[in-house]
């Protein structure tokens, strides 16, 4: 027999593979049924749960103020702008138009979450390669925001310093500074990301043309974030559906079209950038005003159905509040854009290398609490 | 797009559609359930509306009725309606699956499925996606009791 026949006749039998709910990739506990034929993945079966607590169900016995507490617990890492979601859609509802004031400082504070996630996503993107110093450089940078958002509102992670209405209370005094500090300080840390990583041949090996997403897919999969701008998919909602402070500010939607994981990469590290500009724009102009416009005790939203839609630094989060006119919601529903997201995993990992998923993976940024929920 | 055009092409579109702005931002229109596949398939291909974009697929418990809601985009004219099916069989729901058309719902409808026990006609595998196999009941359902696990007011 020739080596061709040996190789037609002998063949490796398809089987199963856990990848998680332990896995250090995953960043949680997301448990992937893998089907493998070799090292070629024929097919990824997610099967989800493992930290799902029903925050739809939650919402339902609570009110509104307390589902904004709930919200923190999905995507942790952009709890700040979770919270803004909750409570625009519960100001619309109000009709309650907050001040200029609290604008520009939730739209400073969800920038600098988006900067904190994606510092941290940086980090383990590199370490999920092999590139464990990353997350020692990406760290000490987050942590100064952390210390940023400690001093103004007591919490480094879970915040809570959106209510319906504004804000909890107003901003530390050395928060401008702090912030203008930090800024001068990271400005000059993304160049040292892109020589660390972003230039390195070993990660553009494993990145570049690894889980291509096309541009129609990513819309039929309804994925958004970097991911879809990834794919060229144009879907930053502080563009198209402005909220908070976004119309007062100059910034480009960062968008690339080559749809892999080097792309996705790239989006982010654009998406830092513009996060900056977007700061310094607003941090000297902060207007006076008051910082909570005044509610009742017990909020009962008029009778409908209410959606708002915020950016996260993974994408478009949707609320859907139906109410019955009571102090309770009749019915939330948390768009997540995880979920979504991981919805299209199966598609691009067919056919790939399990190396590749774990490169795929790192660039989806999961965050396993925003898809459970 | 304004709604009233949108309205009158969805109009042609199926039998019996219900619209109405109340309460709602959006355009909401109500399609009978033996149409939805059909409405769904030419919202999408239809050349003037191009509904690509399902951004939220919401299980729903009217009380009396169970379904769906589907929130739609379209990225290129960037309208958006709301399409809502109901089913008054709490037995056994059964609605068509619109995975064909918006990829993204296969996996919404797995989540409908586990909450609210809607299944999907030609959905690809329907299963329990969050909840474990031998789950009793479907939690988001309103008439749904669990005195070990909820806290009741």
């Amino acid at each position: 027999m020739t080596d061709q026949e040996i190789k037609n006749k002998i063949k490796t039998e398809e089987y199963f593979v856990n990848m998680g709910p332990q896995h250090p990739a995953a960043h949680g506990v997301l448990r992937l049924l893998l089907t493998i034929d070799g090292e070629i993945i024929k097919n990824v079966e997610p099967d989800l749960g493992y930290i799902h607590r029903s925050i739809e169900k939650m919402s339902e016995r609570d009110s509104y103020q307390q589902i904004v507490h709930l919200t923190d617990r999905m995507d942790y890492l952009s709890s700040n702008i979770n919270n803004e979601a909750v409570c625009l859609t519960v100001e619309k509802a109000l009709e309650i138009e907050v001040s200029d004031r609290v604008k520009v400082i939730r739209t400073i504070i969800s920038e600098l979450t988006r900067i904190a996630s994606h510092c941290l996503w940086w980090g383990v993107m590199g370490m999920d390669l092999g590139a464990l110093t990353t997350y020692f450089y990406a760290f000490r940078d987050r942590e100064m925001i952390n210390d940023i958002f400690e001093e103004t509102c007591g919490a480094r992670l879970t915040m809570n310093y959106n209510a319906p209405g504004g804000l909890m209370y107003d901003i530390h005094p050395n928060f401008v500074k702090r912030t203008k500090d930090f800024i001068k300080h990271f400005k000059t840390k993304i160049p040292e990301y892109d020589r660390l990583l972003t230039g390195n041949i070993i990660f553009q090996k494993r990145t570049k043309g690894v889980g291509v997403l096309t541009k129609e897919d990513a819309i039929s999969y309804g994925a958004t974030g970097p991911v879809g701008r990834g794919s060229g998919f144009s879907c930053d909602v502080r563009k198209h559906h402005i909220y908070s402070a976004y119309d007062r500010v100059d910034f480009k939607e960062a968008l690339l079209t080559e749809g892999d994981t080097f792309a996705r990469y790239q989006v982010r590290i654009m998406e830092l950038w513009e996060s900056i500009s977007i700061i310094e724009q607003l941090i000297d102009n902060i207007p006076e005003g008051s910082v909570k416009e005044p509610t009742k005790a017990v909020i009962k939203l008029p009778k409908g159905e209410f959606y708002q839609r915020v950016e996260t630094a993974r994408g478009e989060l949707g609320v859907y509040i139906n109410s019955t006119g009571t102090k309770n919601p009749y019915r939330v529903k948390f768009r997540s854009p995880g979920f979504s997201n991981l919805s299209v995993l199966n598609h691009i990992a067919k056919g790939s290398k399990i190396a590749d998923l774990v490169a795929t993976m790192a660039s989806f940024d999961f965050v396993i609490p925003d898809i459970d929920r | 797009m304004k709604n009233e055009d949108l309205q009158n092409i969805i109009n042609g579109l199926g039998e019996n559609l219900e619209f109405t702005t109340e309460e709602s931002e959006f355009l909401n229109v109500l399609v009978p359930k033996e149409q939805l596949h059909a409405v769904c398939s030419e919202l999408k291909s239809n050349p003037e509306l191009k509904f690509d974009y399902a951004f939220c697929i919401t299980g729903m418990d009217w009380g009396k009725e169970l379904g769906v809601i589907y929130h739609l985009n379209s990225t290129e004219f960037q309208h958006e309606i709301v399409v809502k099916v109901k089913t008054e069989d709490r037995e056994n729901p059964t609605l068509d699956s619109v995975h064909d058309i918006w990829q993204t719902a296969e996996f919404h409808e797995l989540e409908i499925y586990d909450f609210f026990g809607i299944k999907f006609n030609n959905h690809p595998k329907l299963r329990r996606l969050f909840l474990t196999p031998d789950w009793e009941g479907y939690p988001l359902r309103k008439d749904y009791v669990d005195e070990a696990n909820m806290i009741i007011k």
